[in-house]
């Protein structure tokens, strides 16, 4: 079990470690810091040109959705960038467990996308002068912590597909713009299409943001525990199908003898 | 001055060839627009205030536009670096300006595919009308903001001679530019000390020229005050690139990545 949990967090943290291209300061302020908050700015600023919904709404949503910028990124690089390092072979030549090996990969990315969301929503409250009581910052963080492990679950997927894929970046940022896009972070599902709104439920995230703005509303946890309880089950899911998905395509890349070709 | 002009000429064709074989970057060129349009269409269909929908098409495009020439001439050097062919480029006879340019306006040529696609976006899930007030206009317009684009990004390629994490730069300039060049946002909405830093930047007036000739209005003089900050740009950018390489010589730091 000790052996077990070694793995799980520090072979997680080791793996962020060196994996995670954005962890260099020079790399991680313009990145996970400014880019995620410049996107806060530009949602809030269209939003007030077209008079569309207040500042609250942007940031919450944005705020929430930065989260996942480091959940995605950062875990699907912590899985997929073996294969570009070339080490894939070497580590899964090992005994180690394979779900501590892959889940411990996304807790440090967790952290992070706690870290730049809570960024987000100080900075975005102080700059667009949004009230949101301290009351309700706890139940806000269980919301973000919910919202950021149901991502990092789903960039897990996209590690996994990043096994056997060649451009995982491609598609952590297919998966980014499907979220911005779906998941109602800057306009709510009643004003999408029904079809779009559909696509949104199935994604996580979207629950999240919305537990978080009736939170930002006065609600309390109880209150939105049906929609957070569906983000971590949808998160559950995901993290099923990227541990099947691993799995699989490990036993393809013995199979083919195709860890390290591009 | 011919010599130099068919360098620019041999570096942009070998650019758009280069960028045009990578089917990754025109999805990405045709879905960031159209992903950036759908959200904009949305928010202003629910919203008090209106606006055309073919200028929130032309305006994502646009937006795509500068992503493009925002990572293409961004990434041009460290491109360069990476493959080993930096300081061949730097010590061939050519000015290597002549050869950035080439990059940095093919960049921006590329990043037409993003205005083709929302306004293909727009007409067929939006049944948007077509409907441009100036099109003569319009078609000076587009290809006077692309080079105004093309002569900003060769600035900005020049100031990133020195940073190694470049690709960070790149993704955080993406939104300041979409939001100080007033595509979706008018600058009277954004704080007074934004509006200065805005008039200074040619694409700016590129993009204001382009809104007139698509929604009505005079879009003669944003297109003289787009071209002579688009030389200024390239002025400066010419002059960087002189001191940044010379700073790069001296320390001997060219090719560190």
């Amino acid at each position: 079990m000790k052996g077990w949990l070694r793995l799980f967090f520090n072979g997680g943290l080791l793996s962020y470690r060196a994996l995670f291209a954005w962890v260099d300061p020079r790399v991680y302020i313009p990145s996970m810091l400014g880019f995620p908050l410049f996107q806060l700015l530009f949602f809030a600023y269209v939003g007030r040109a077209a008079s569309f919904q207040d500042d609250a709404f942007y940031v919450v949503g944005n705020a929430i959705m930065t989260a996942n910028a480091g959940a995605i990124f950062g875990t699907s690089f912590s899985v997929g960038g073996e294969r570009w390092t070339q080490t894939l072979s070497a580590v899964l030549a090992t005994p180690a467990n394979r779900f501590a090996l892959f889940v411990g990969r996304a807790v440090p990315n967790i952290a992070n996308g706690i870290l730049v969301s809570t960024f987000c929503f100080v900075l975005g409250c102080l700059l667009l002068d949004v009230s949101i009581g301290w009351d309700q910052v706890p139940a806000l963080a269980v919301v973000v912590v919910v919202s950021t492990a149901s991502c990092a679950c789903f960039g897990l997927v996209i590690g996994s597909i990043g096994l056997r894929a060649r451009d995982t970046v491609l598609y952590a940022n297919l998966a980014y713009l499907a979220m911005l896009v779906f998941c109602g972070v800057n306009v709510p599902l009643d004003d999408l299409p029904g079809w779009m709104a559909t696509i949104g439920r199935a994604l996580p995230l979207t629950h999240g943001i919305e537990a978080g703005r009736e939170i930002a509303n006065g609600a309390t946890l109880s209150d939105v525990s049906g929609l957070l309880v569906t983000e971590a089950l949808i998160g559950c899911v995901y993290a099923g199908v990227a541990y099947g998905l691993f799995r699989l395509f490990e036993a393809e890349g013995r199979r083919r003898a195709s860890f390290e070709t591009y | 001055m011919r010599r130099t002009l068919s360098v620019v000429r041999s570096s942009f064709r070998f650019h758009l060839k280069a960028t045009l074989k990578s089917s990754a970057t025109i999805m990405f060129m045709v879905i960031v627009p159209i992903v950036y349009a759908t959200i904009a269409f949305f928010m202003y269909r629910g919203g008090a205030n209106e606006v055309a929908v073919v200028w929130i098409a032309v305006a994502a495009g646009i937006m795509g536009l500068w992503s493009t020439t925002l990572a293409g001439s961004g990434m041009a050097l460290q491109r360069e670096r990476w493959a080993g062919t930096l300081e061949l480029l730097f010590a061939s006879p050519p000015p290597f300006a002549a050869v950035l340019l080439g990059v940095a306006l093919a960049t921006s040529a590329t990043g037409l595919y993003s205005l083709v696609a929302t306004l293909f976006w727009g007409w067929a899930f939006f049944h948007m009308p077509l409907h441009l007030a100036h099109p003569v206009w319009f078609a000076v317009a587009v290809p006077a903001t692309v080079l105004a684009l093309g002569l900003f990004g060769l600035l900005l390629a020049a100031t990133f001679i020195l940073y190694r994490q470049t690709f960070a730069l790149v993704n955080l300039f993406e939104y300041p530019v979409w939001l100080i060049t007033g595509l979706l946002v008018p600058l009277s909405l954004l704080p007074g000390w934004v509006q200065p830093i805005a008039w200074l930047i040619a694409p700016t007036w590129g993009i204001k020229a382009i809104h007139a000739a698509t929604t009505g209005g005079s879009p003669g003089g944003y297109l003289a005050a787009a071209g002579a900050l688009a030389l200024a740009s390239f002025g400066a950018g010419v002059l960087c690139l002189r001191y940044f390489e010379t700073l790069a010589r001296r320390r001997a730091s060219l090719s560190l990545t």
